[in-house]
């Protein structure tokens, strides 16, 4: 019996139990505001948002796997693709290009094209060094720990403040394979 | 009870004690070999301590997974054997039969392993173990009180998977 075929963002996400939008957005940005108040710091901020979105990938990604089906990528650009076409549709409902390869193919640029987390916000001026969704870079950098990839996830550009699209850059570090991780002696 | 038939050259499989419950047991396993979850139904005998067994089967799994991944014929590169491998990548095995049990194995690429051993007339089970990953996700995976990378103790989960496994052909 042949393996199934990998199902494509909309179906997963027509399937998939959703919550309200505003709910969504609003809660995130209660937790960002609770944030604000109890780290005071935006650099903190700014690491406590990545740090809940590396514990969020390391579970997400078995979700991911589960639900479309997807086989091991084959190289880095693949997985970009999948990230930015079956990943964010499925799990934002928004799609995301790929873009900006550099010439070893480890490093690129995703593009989102609406953000449900930033409707209603405005970054006061207390608090311009904030990236408010770094919560993103901290999933996808979890994510992809657990499919043996170490990479590094930056914001480029940022509509909130004052750039006119979301840009992500992803860079892959390097692929760890897996270990025996017995030692032989034991 | 057992029959040994009379043109059988191996005795036949003992038949399951527990009515309806055709696996034996499982294991689920993650990429640091730490065994997440061991679920005995039908096993009549023990041979080694759990830790014991739990390494050994660990051990053959990885290894067995290398060897058949450097002996595919239509792979155009040819890595040496013992050189760790991405999990997922390459070609992989997904069952074993002998005359008393068949193993199932399905490796997702985050690294958890599912194994489960039935009878040998269960027939291809790669279906019932994405299920069963399906239900890892969504009792394990997506519970704030699970620490990835600790054994799973998660009666929901163990509930949910006896009564899944008794449902297999």
């Amino acid at each position: 019996m042949p393996p199934a075929a990998p199902r494509s963002g909309d179906a997963i996400f027509a399937s998939v139990e959703r919550v309200n939008a505003e709910l969504f957005t609003l809660t995130y940005g209660a937790i960002v505001r609770q944030l604000l108040t109890d780290l005071e710091e935006v650099e903190e901020v700014n690491k406590q948002l990545d740090q809940m979105g590396y514990n969020i990938g390391i579970r997400l990604i078995d979700e991911f796997l589960a639900k479309s089906n997807v086989s091991r990528c084959v190289d880095f650009k693949e997985t970009a693709e999948v990230i930015a076409k079956v990943g964010f549709k499925m799990f934002l409902g928004v799609t995301a290009s790929v873009t900006n390869w550099d010439a070893d193919g480890t490093c690129c640029s995703i593009v989102l094209d609406d953000n449900p987390l930033v409707d209603f916000v405005e970054l006061p001026d207390t608090c311009q060094g904030l990236y408010y969704c770094n919560i993103l870079s901290g999933v996808i950098r979890g994510a992809l720990e657990m499919v043996s990839m170490k990479t590094e996830v930056t914001w480029i550009r940022d509509m909130l403040r004052g750039d006119d699209a979301y840009e992500l850059q992803v860079k892959l570090l390097n692929q760890v394979p897996e270990e025996y991780p017995y030692k032989d002696d034991e | 009870m057992q029959f040994f038939g009379g043109s059988e050259i191996s005795p036949s499989p003992p038949t399951p004690t527990t009515a309806g419950n055709n696996a034996h047991m499982m294991y689920v396993f993650n990429r640091n070999g730490v065994c997440l979850l061991y679920r005995e139904w039908n096993r009549p005998l023990h041979t080694l301590n759990p830790q014991q067994d739990h390494k050994l089967m660990f051990g053959l799994l990885f290894s067995l997974k290398s060897l058949t991944a450097k002996m595919d014929p239509t792979s155009a590169e040819k890595g040496n054997l013992g050189v760790p491998q991405l999990p997922g990548q390459g070609c992989s095995f997904h069952c074993f039969r002998t005359n008393t049990y068949k193993l199932s194995f399905m490796e997702t690429p985050s690294g958890i392993k599912f194994i489960l051993v039935t009878n040998p007339r269960t027939g291809d089970l790669r279906e019932t173990l994405k299920y069963i990953y399906n239900l890892y996700v969504e009792y394990v995976a997506k519970n704030p009180l699970y620490t990835p990378g600790t054994p799973i103790r998660c009666e929901l989960f163990n509930t949910a998977l006896d009564q899944y496994v008794r449902s297999i052909a």
